[in-house]
């Protein structure tokens, strides 16, 4: 059969069936898309709206004559308890820089020997941290919070970093990734006498670069995004991070406030929205190996 | 003991199936540089993760309050939440109520999307714009939609549904017993595409396209074809995806907290985890609180090895 070459399926007999066929998934798609977006538009919207607007009976969708007072506002309406808003962006981003960094060390150090080598213990090492995979990071809380309480580093960024370098997915999408790797490579490199680490950083490591893609971009919106860890880590105010913020200016807004809420918003979700478009090419690639081939 | 004969070399075989049995402690000699590499990350996944479940499993056993050293109660945390905590049945009504809704349904939507995103053009910006609710913080948009659902006539869904005559006065969604956790609902299942969304398209871009002109050849329909070719080949992602979906669906609480307020309106969106922050960090009864995190914990373990059952057999 001369069926060209697609990438999506594509049925050669039934042109008319296909055409309508795609249409209505296209509609479908683009319909779901613009309701998906909604959020998103609503919230740039607002983060720009100058009060008068924000007032305004009927209530308007987008924005006539937009401001950036909002965002003066914002840092404003923080100052109150001493710690400006630039703060917590900078917490946000700073611990999330750091666990990016340390997941990707640790991540793949622990994954080459997972996915080549047969020590004794792998087995039960690797079933204990697809396990945890499974458990929600809220049971281990209480007691991480003990240790952390006991090793003083409550309200430090220590507490938000340390723990989060040892996640279980970065580890699992590391293995996932170098076991492909043919073992011949391996080998060879053996016979010619190098060492285990000239294996790990002249072999494994060139051909890791686009899972890190990956790792980071998950560890980065993942650490950036995560709520419940700062909210029983931190206790002081500057320490606390962008979402632990918006939760405090979420309290009690009222529709002439929303204008620096929203403004908030923005500058929590748009860096991560920007971030993930940069690498968004690579993502879909490794994204394969995380969705554990049989 | 087994006859030991000792490959020369020392350094550890790559995969090669090693038949010769020798000591375990030889074995770790030999391998000794794979315990190297994996020491950093096992130290702080065993102080952080395998030792804090252990302790929660000993602490749900105790009476303690962070100043006194705990003390031994057996089973009576789980007695106390089982026959006298009626707050903590509402949690797990409340819990169980938003699971079935919105997991089932995100996951449904994930795999619909991806089928249909991997038969068009265009297929990168799609997933984009699906995929972004859900990398955007939850608490953030809380925050917006919390505006959306305002309770006064400025709310734009209270404006709407007004001009439209499907309501006769403003409705206070977040406040409202029978409107919160619907509404929340909703913000969840808008936020649901995510790794599983991303998960299913790369495998549905695995699929080999032969089967596809196979089944085509043989005259099979689109949904013979999605239902005989798509589903099984894609089916580790499917499992993946499940038990993602259930981990984080019982975990339900920035959502909850930030827009029903913490506690909500006659508790109406208490969740078990929330239920647990009480406990733990606000009451400091950590004995308490870890009985919830324990069973919060052989919930999830219980229904992710059903889904892994019935999903599969061998992956995972």
């Amino acid at each position: 059969m001369s069926a060209k070459k697609r990438k999506a399926p594509t049925r050669g007999k039934a042109v008319e069936r296909v055409t309508t066929g795609q249409i209505v998934i296209y509609a479908i798609l683009t319909l779901g898309a613009i309701i998906m977006s909604l959020p998103i538009v609503y919230m740039i919207s607002t983060a720009f709206k100058p009060v008068t607007e924000l007032l305004l009976y009927p209530p308007r969708f987008l924005v006539r004559v937009p401001t950036t007072k909002n965002f003066s506002d914002l840092a404003l309406a923080m100052s109150s308890t001493d710690t400006p808003f630039i703060r917590y962006i900078f917490n946000s981003a700073f611990v999330s820089t750091i666990v990016v960094c340390g997941t990707i060390i640790l991540a793949t150090l622990a994954a080459y020997p997972l996915a080549k080598h047969k020590f004794p213990g792998k087995e039960f090492i690797f079933n204990l941290i697809v396990s945890a995979l499974m458990i929600s990071g809220h049971v281990t809380m209480i007691p991480r919070y003990l240790v952390i309480r006991n090793t003083g580093w409550i309200d430090t960024y220590y507490a938000l970093i340390i723990p989060a370098l040892a996640g279980s997915y970065g580890l699992f999408l590391m293995k996932q990734f170098i076991e492909p790797i043919p073992n011949e490579m391996l080998e060879s490199a053996k016979m010619d006498g190098a060492s285990e680490w000239k294996i790990f950083t002249h072999i494994i490591l060139p051909l890791c670069k686009p899972a890190w893609a990956t790792l980071s971009i998950f560890t980065f919106i993942g650490t950036w995004n995560d709520f419940f860890t700062p909210l029983i880590m931190t206790k002081s105010d500057s320490m606390k991070t962008l979402p632990l913020a918006m939760r405090t200016i979420s309290d009690g807004t009222t529709i002439a406030r929303m204008g620096a809420a929203a403004a908030g918003s923005f500058l929590t979700t748009i860096p991560v929205i920007l971030v993930f478009i940069f690498f968004q090419r690579y993502v879909v690639e490794t994204m394969t190996y995380s969705g554990m081939k049989g | 003991m087994a006859t030991t004969s000792v490959t020369p070399n020392a350094t550890p075989e790559v995969q090669a199936s090693h038949s010769k049995p020798r000591s375990t402690w030889e074995r770790m000699k030999e391998y000794r540089w794979s315990y190297l590499f994996i020491a950093p990350y096992m130290l702080i996944f065993t102080v952080f993760t395998v030792i804090p479940v252990i302790w929660a499993m000993f602490l749900s056993l105790t009476y303690y309050n962070m100043i006194q050293p705990p003390v031994w109660v057996r089973f009576e945390n789980y007695i106390r939440l089982f026959a006298d905590d009626q707050l903590f049945y509402l949690a797990v009504k409340n819990t169980f109520y938003f699971s079935i809704v919105t997991g089932p349904l995100g996951y449904c939507l994930s795999l619909i999307l991806a089928w249909l995103i991997n038969e068009v053009k265009y297929r990168k910006l799609y997933t984009l714009i699906y995929y972004i609710p859900s990398i955007t913080s939850g608490v953030a948009m809380a925050v917006i939609w919390m505006y959306l659902y305002n309770g006064s006539k400025y709310g734009l869904l209270n404006y709407l549904l007004l001009k439209w005559g499907i309501i006769e006065e403003p409705v206070l969604w977040l406040k409202n017993v029978k409107t919160t956790l619907p509404a929340i609902m909703v913000t969840s299942i808008w936020m649901s595409m995510g790794t599983s969304f991303l998960v299913f398209i790369a495998a549905l871009q695995g699929v080999p396209h032969e089967l596809y002109e196979a089944a085509l050849i043989d005259g099979a329909t689109r949904w013979q074809e999605f239902w005989h070719i798509t589903l099984p080949m894609i089916r580790p992602a499917l499992l993946f995806g499940a038990v993602m979906t259930v981990v984080s669906s019982f975990q339900v609480f920035d959502l909850t907290m930030v827009m029903a307020g913490f506690p909500s309106t006659l508790y109406c969106a208490h969740t078990i985890v929330g239920h647990l922050y009480d406990y733990a960090f606000l009451r400091f009864e950590m004995g308490y609180a870890s009985a919830i995190a324990i069973v919060l914990f052989l919930m999830t373990y219980i229904i992710s090895s059903v889904l892994r059952r019935v999903l599969s057999s061998k992956d995972l």
